[in-house]
């Protein structure tokens, strides 16, 4: 099927800013689906509330648009009672790890089998530029006139040490790196957390003196590098992009499965 | 060393001969003229009209490398490629 087939083409332009990062996720997420080849009907996608979780409205698979940071909450009611579909959550910086912060280490502490997209711009742009826990200090923003003071989860670390069994971060300007870690995320049976790095020219580019979204891309094609490289080892501050955590462990649904079917077993006996 | 390309990528063409370029086509209605497409672009085939919508300027230097496609937030491009028939290769 062609990417066109996956889109809601009436919603077409959509509503994110000129330059936004989400339409880049939400183009390579669709060739991510197109090239694994999944059924339209096989797809659920779970999202919460934000500038990122618009873009359930944009595919044309089944999909939910559910209340702030619950996605997940949502999306774990979908996957037990329906696993043999799969199950993609995408969230926002704030969405995810805020609001929905709790959602967010218990589903990875599950393992329960879906892939959580982290689109992370670094800041809260549906409700006008305030900072949120992936911010950083230093940084300017509606709430933060004067510079920043919280420090930031590293996303990676955190669903690693959560539990998560599938650990990766990209950015949108990393393209062809970004669809071939959505394929494997997607692919991997067990919690898949996957953090998109992603601008947003309007609030956190404007309020930080940034430039447009151009040059916003071109500073994660400088700040950033492969995971173990040179690089990173020449100067720390490089934020490494990559696959982080791979790892087969017992998946939730399954789980639930043997333990149903090992009880009615009994039960027959 | 000769290299040599593993079976699967010989599927997929990237061994395969040259693509060459039969249309770019460009949503003016969707595009909202960021620029990342004429930025990024390895052989500034693109640029953004009076009225910031993209249009392709130089169709001759295009490789057809997919980078204005992929990375459009606005899904608004399409590169539509020709692959040459096996025949005139042959």
């Amino acid at each position: 099927m062609a990417v066109q087939d996956y889109i809601r083409k009436r919603f077409f332009p959509h509503l994110w800013c000129q330059g936004c990062g989400h339409g880049i996720v939400l183009n390579s997420l669709i060739r991510a689906i197109e090239e694994l080849g999944i059924r339209k009907n096989d797809l659920v996608m779970v999202s919460g509330i934000g500038c990122s979780s618009r873009i359930t409205g944009y595919v044309d698979v089944h999909t939910l648009h559910t209340l702030h940071g619950r996605a997940l909450a949502f999306a774990t009611g979908v996957k037990m009672s329906r696993p043999e579909l799969r199950v993609i959550v995408p969230m926002g910086d704030g969405d995810a790890l805020a609001i929905g912060g709790n959602h967010f280490i218990h589903s990875a502490r599950r393992n329960i089998d879906m892939t959580a997209l982290v689109m992370n711009n670094q800041i809260y742009g549906m409700t006008g530029g305030q900072f949120s826990p992936l911010s950083g200090p230093g940084v300017k923003a509606t709430t933060a006139p004067f510079g920043n003071i919280d420090h930031g989860f590293d996303v990676v670390k955190l669903a690693t040490a959560a539990g998560a069994s599938f650990v990766a971060r990209t950015t949108t300007y990393h393209v062809h790196q970004m669809i071939s870690i959505l394929k494997e995320a997607i692919s991997h049976k067990g919690f898949s957390v996957v953090e998109i790095m992603s601008q947003c020219p309007t609030y956190f580019g404007r309020k930080n003196k940034l430039g447009g979204a151009v040059d916003m891309l071109d500073y994660f094609k400088s700040h950033t590098t492969a995971k173990g490289s040179d690089a990173h080892k020449k100067d720390p501050l490089m934020i490494e992009r990559g696959i982080f955590v791979k790892e087969d462990r017992p998946e939730y649904c399954s789980d639930y499965d043997m333990l149903v079917k090992e009880l009615q077993l009994k039960g027959d006996a | 060393m000769k290299h040599t390309p593993k079976p699967d990528m010989v599927l997929k063409g990237i061994f395969m001969a040259k693509k060459t370029l039969k249309e770019i086509r460009i949503n003016r209605a969707w595009c909202k003229g960021c620029r990342i497409c004429v930025h990024f672009c390895p052989g500034q085939v693109l640029e953004c009209d009076a009225q910031d919508k993209a249009v392709v300027q130089r169709p001759q230097d295009c490789t057809c490398c997919m980078e204005c496609e992929l990375r459009c937030p606005d899904l608004a491009i399409e590169v539509i490629v020709e692959h040459p028939k096996e025949a005139a290769h042959g």
